[in-house]
């Protein structure tokens, strides 16, 4: 059943590609900012969970709050020193800037700590478990299910809490929303502090699963994030999380029929074709521009 | 109730408003005419805090609200029902409703006062599991309506209420409006609809590009020969 164990290692990898296209898709949709320094916050994240871990001798947990936590901090600040003031800027200057914070926090992480990779300590059980005959680790299983309460979780403060409506109306009509007495700044704020800390967990997952992180880690799946946001419908919540299970499975399976080499080639290939053929995403809806 | 002493307001480089001053008395219905473009939305925006006068005092209850941020003037009572509805077509009927109450705190009151809408628009109780996008121009008019009801307003501003809507759905929006100013809600009506609106203020405005040309009661306005010229067709 080696079929069986691809797919599941294809939906880990997408789970945490699934977890940094959220913040994405929920930052988009509310400013429309494409916030390419999101990779990066993902990378902050991974190092802080290995700081947690290695120096104050956390567990997966702990640590993975802590980075959720000082993760959306750092958004916040992003945010408010770097986009807040660009609101009514073009488009371009928004995101050249997201390009400039993307270089400044990589190269500023290189600046005190080199470039050099860290070795993730192993804070997870990694025992095999046989699934239908299919060897499956247990850190898979625990990722997974990880992810999934993260998703769940994100989706009740989406529909069901008072921000989260305040962050659904925002994005569909920010002046409509400041007429309801919507804080609309700290709604803003709130998106990304929720987006951050989902890429702070998907860097300490990612960490604990692959081992081996540097400063320049966000870049990569960063992108292949963005591909899933947009593969999703970019600005749908649910569209990012389909679009991440794809796009993790379809790399595990060019991995697994034996062109390990191409997988990054196939996500940009999905990206490209997505473009052409649907360029509203799964889950996007066509939106016609209002006059 | 509210006192508005000459704004000035510009939208980038265009002059909107010029010297405007106008006057709302607590329990009114006031109407402010003018054709497209004459600047009625700019003034409903300025006085709902998006837009920031140049010059010129906004006085509500006393208070200067001229520049404060829009949660403020919410709270203090002033709603506005926007131009177009705006309502969150992405949302249910419900949740709209409930957004209208954004600031509110008192659970008992918002339940109130939902019971309060679906009581005016029962249609909105029939719909409100569905999408406000699927529902029909007039039936987002009430919704919008019923969103600023939420918010307890003491004034509402209510810009264009009958813009592309049926005679007979803009009669019913009409009633709604005198029912809502007899509960207590002193109102701001912007409308070029003239006639509808004359006929339920108590006094009016006439506005054409971004000066206040004429005002007096809503009976003056109706017999006054310009009024009749150019807003209601001769009648």
């Amino acid at each position: 059943m080696d079929w069986l164990q691809q797919l599941i290692n294809g939906i880990s990898l997408g789970s945490i590609y699934a977890l940094i296209a959220l913040g994405y898709t929920m930052v988009y949709g509310i400013i429309k900012l494409i916030n390419f320094a999101h990779g990066d916050v993902f990378m902050l994240g991974a190092f802080i969970g290995f700081f947690a871990i290695t120096r104050w001798e956390m567990g997966f947990l702990p640590a993975l709050i802590i980075a959720m936590v000082l993760c959306s901090m750092i958004g916040v600040i992003i945010e408010r020193v770097a986009y807040k003031r660009l609101r009514n800027a073009t488009r371009i200057a928004a995101l050249t800037t997201a390009i400039g914070v993307s270089f400044l926090i990589e190269y500023t992480m290189i600046f005190f700590r080199g470039a050099t990779p860290e070795a993730y300590p192993q804070v997870l059980p990694n025992k095999n478990i046989n699934i239908l005959g299919a060897n499956i680790s247990s850190q898979t299983i625990l990722i997974l299910i990880v992810t999934i309460i993260l998703m769940i979780l994100l989706q009740f403060i989406v529909h069901k809490t008072k921000i989260g409506k305040a962050m659904r109306a925002v994005s569909h009509d920010a002046d409509a929303a400041r007429l309801m007495g919507i804080n609309v700044d700290n709604t803003i704020s709130a998106t990304f502090a929720i987006g951050s800390a989902l890429a702070g967990a998907a860097g300490v997952i990612f960490g604990s699963y692959y081992t081996r992180i540097d400063p320049l880690m966000g870049v990569l799946p960063g992108l292949k994030a963005f591909i899933a946001a947009v593969l999703g419908g970019i600005g749908s919540i649910p569209g990012a999380m389909v679009g991440g299970f794809i796009l993790g499975i379809v790399e595990t399976i060019v991995s697994a029929v034996g062109y390990s080499l191409w997988r990054d080639a196939a996500a940009f290939v999905i990206l490209i074709l997505i473009l052409i053929l649907k360029p509203a995403g799964i889950f996007g809806k066509n939106i016609r521009e209002k006059v | 109730m509210l006192q508005v002493n000459n704004i000035d307001v510009f939208y980038g480089n265009i002059h909107a408003l010029k010297n405007v001053s106008l006057e709302v008395n607590e329990g009114e219905i006031v109407t402010l005419i003018g054709a497209n473009g004459a600047g009625k939305s700019t003034l409903l925006k300025t006085l709902s805090g998006l837009l920031k006068p140049k010059q010129g005092t906004i006085l509500y209850n006393m208070q200067q609200i001229a520049g404060k941020p829009a949660q403020m003037i919410v709270k203090n009572g002033i709603v506005q029902v926007p131009e177009g509805r705006r309502v969150f077509a992405n949302m249910t009927v419900e949740e709209n409703l409930e957004l209208g109450a954004f600031l509110r705190k008192d659970r008992e009151g918002i339940k109130k006062d939902l019971q309060h809408v679906f009581e005016l628009f029962p249609r909105l109780e029939e719909r409100r599991k569905q999408l406000s996008g699927t529902l029909s121009g007039g039936e987002q008019q009430m919704l919008a309506m019923g969103r600023a009801i939420m918010a307890k307003p003491k004034l509402l501003l209510l810009d264009e209420p009958s813009m592309g809507l049926a005679p007979l759905i803009v009669q019913q929006i009409f009633e709604i409006i005198q029912t809502i100013n007899k509960e207590g809600t002193t109102i701001l009506l912007v409308e070029q609809n003239a006639h509808m609106a004359l006929s339920i203020a108590d006094r009016a405005y006439v506005i054409e590009t971004g000066k206040i040309v004429l005002s007096g009661t809503a009976k003056e306005l109706k017999e006054s020969d310009q009024v009749r010229a150019a807003y209601l067709g001769g009648m």
